[in-house]
């Protein structure tokens, strides 16, 4: 275990290298600079305000540079809200995304799994049809219809949520559930085809034959077989999160993450978009880590090499 | 079968190519594909969709750039407009069939450039194994850990909106599970006795991967490309949605409903109307993919 975790640690590392130098000469690639505005800056000016951020030096030294500051935990400034590091942006607006993501998949996984179990206890009748089919439109309609869709409904013709911001607790029901609701099809989709092939398994009949309750077998012996397979998706879920983010932050225009790298890319804020790209990749990576980790505790069948 | 040898081209030997025939993989596969509903309803759906996108704008009264500042915001069902105008007066059942067009377009150009990738690189890795084979996957594994939409985001920036890129973009993402299904069945392929013969033959690597192996996963690739298809085109409405997309007057059934969820308390057709389109095109891609999945791979069910 100890090995394996050394092991993938040490291939984070390069992978990570990896993003932030692709990442940088994209950025750096891309046409246009942070300093365009409408109205030309005189020459003489541009180049004092690139001088001061360290942009009039080869390229390559400013890599090394970002790269150097990176190290040390120095995500830089940034370039256009001169007041402000990228540490402190990230600080400030983390939060909100974290929130909306992290009840997004809670959400998504209990309700997913309490639906998927019910439709294979209930297998063929009305209820696994209505499971199934609920499925199928949670994984076919996008966020950014079901997005305007839930306001349009619940906060302009019903009025019962705001149209955006996060200034209540109320304001962040229609953000989650359009992020919960892709979460829930997918979710209940592979919990219901884990029950099934479980309660078809051996050990459930000999369950069955020592008398158990119905409740206690499902409880105690089916339903926990049948989520093991949930656990690898988790990474795949927190990238689907993340990117749903960037479309429903915008919608309900909440300041998060999401809204600040999408924001940040248009207007060449290099540095912030650098930043909120690692932010990103490490979270994703240590996501699926642990995924594989808790994965290998919980399957004796599964070794880790 | 045993000592049966035929010479090649003689009619007996025909006649047994011919029985073999009958029962194929492919034979079994379609029978089962027709029996269920739900794919064959997505097929003609999607079929009758392709045809509307294809031949659709050329029967329209409006182009779907023109420009009428008198007839803003007409709600559907009115003379002309069957669908209603948008904000510029542009007829929605014309920009609706050009979107549609659009991104259908990208989702099969985006998927073969993705094909194209991830199958050399799949049936290669797979093919010659060993380091080789460590080296690539892992990288495949590496990408596979990031957080892909951003990529895509910034492949945008850098290149600006250009059309064909986008395709790159998207194509050039995507080929990551192509990769591992490829390289699995190459594992799983490389053992088998026609492989040895070719070997044996002397054929090259490349022919035997490229003559042998390729054409052999056409199944699990099939399925797959049902599935990256919409995929393809759920990435490129995000794109668009975020201000990243295709550019006006050209427009995507993702630019569209970005546009529609802007006014839709003025004019909710332009929302309701490309969600619709959008919706059910993901559905029959998905439901043709399923059912090429119990088709092909019954034991999957």
């Amino acid at each position: 275990m100890f090995r394996f975790l050394l092991r993938r640690l040490l291939v984070a590392i390069p992978t990570l290298f990896l993003v932030v130098t692709a990442s940088f000469f994209m950025m750096r690639a891309a046409p246009g600079g942070p300093f365009d505005s409408q109205r030309r800056l005189p020459p003489e000016v541009e180049r004092n305000i690139k001088a001061k951020y360290g942009l009039d030096k080869p390229l390559a030294i400013q890599y090394l540079n970002y790269v150097g500051g990176v190290l040390h935990g120095d995500l830089g400034p940034s370039l256009k809200y001169r007041d402000k590091t990228v540490v402190s942006i990230i600080a400030e607006n983390f939060p909100t995304s974290l929130r909306l993501g992290l009840s997004s998949l809670i959400i998504g996984v209990s309700i997913g799994v309490a639906l998927g179990a019910i439709a294979a206890l209930r297998q063929n009748t009305g209820v696994d049809y209505g499971v199934t089919t609920f499925a199928i439109l949670g994984i076919c309609i996008p966020t950014f219809v079901t997005a305007p869709l839930l306001v349009l409904v619940f906060a302009q013709m019903l009025d019962w949520f705001p149209t955006g911001g996060i200034s209540e607790l109320k304001s962040f029901v229609l953000p989650v559930i359009t992020l919960a609701l892709p979460q829930i099809a997918v979710v209940s989709r592979l919990t219901r085809a884990g029950m099934i092939e479980v309660l078809h398994s051996n050990y459930i009949r000999t369950a069955r034959a020592k008398g158990l309750s119905e409740q206690r077998i499902v409880t105690r012996h089916a339903l926990r077989a049948a989520v093991l397979p949930l656990v690898g998706y988790l990474g795949p879920a927190t990238a689907g999160v993340i990117t749903g983010s960037l479309v429903v932050e915008r919608i309900f225009g909440m300041p998060g993450l999401g809204k600040f790298f999408v924001l940040s890319a248009l207007q060449r804020d290099y540095t912030v978009v650098l930043g909120v790209v690692i932010v990103y990749a490490v979270l994703v990576i240590l996501l699926n880590l642990m995924a594989e980790v808790i994965q290998a505790m919980l399957d004796p069948r599964i070794r880790l090499s | 079968m045993t000592g049966a040898v035929f010479a090649p081209g003689s009619r007996k030997a025909a006649a047994l190519m011919e029985t073999a025939r009958g029962r194929s993989l492919w034979d079994d596969a379609l029978r089962r594909l027709s029996r269920n509903k739900a794919a064959i309803a997505s097929l003609i759906l999607l079929g009758f969709m392709v045809v509307a996108a294809i031949i659709g704008p050329h029967l329209t009264h409006f182009t779907y750039d023109h420009i009428d500042k008198v007839d803003v915001w007409t709600p559907p069902l009115t003379a002309h407009h069957l669908l209603g105008t948008d904000s510029l007066g542009r007829d929605l059942l014309a920009r609706l069939l050009a979107g549609l067009g659009v991104s259908l377009e990208i989702g099969v150009v985006a998927t073969i450039v993705s094909l194209v990738i991830g199958i050399s690189w799949g049936a290669v890795a797979g093919y010659f194994g060993g380091w080789l084979d460590e080296v690539m996957m892992r990288f495949v594994d590496i990408l596979y850990s990031l957080p892909f939409t951003f990529f895509v985001i910034l492949l945008m920036v850098t290149f600006g909106r250009n059309f064909i890129l986008m395709f790159v973009a998207i194509g050039f993402v995507q080929w990551l599970t192509m990769a591992r299904i490829v390289r699995g069945q190459t594992v799983s392929l490389k053992q088998r006795e026609f492989i040895e013969a070719a070997r044996a033959v002397g054929l090259s690597g490349r022919a035997i991967i490229f003559r042998h192996i390729v054409p052999n996963l056409l199944g699990p690739v099939v399925i797959y490309v049902t599935l990256t298809i919409p995929d393809v085109i759920l990435t490129e409405s995000v794109l668009s949605f975020l201000g990243m997309g295709v550019q006006e007057p050209l427009t995507s059934l993702g630019t569209l409903i970005s546009n529609g969820a802007q006014e839709m308390e003025l004019a909710p057709w332009l929302l309701i109307f490309p969600s619709i389109v959008m919706v059910a095109t993901l559905m029959a891609f998905n439901f043709i993919g399923d059912g090429l999945r119990d088709a092909i791979d019954p034991k999957e069910r």
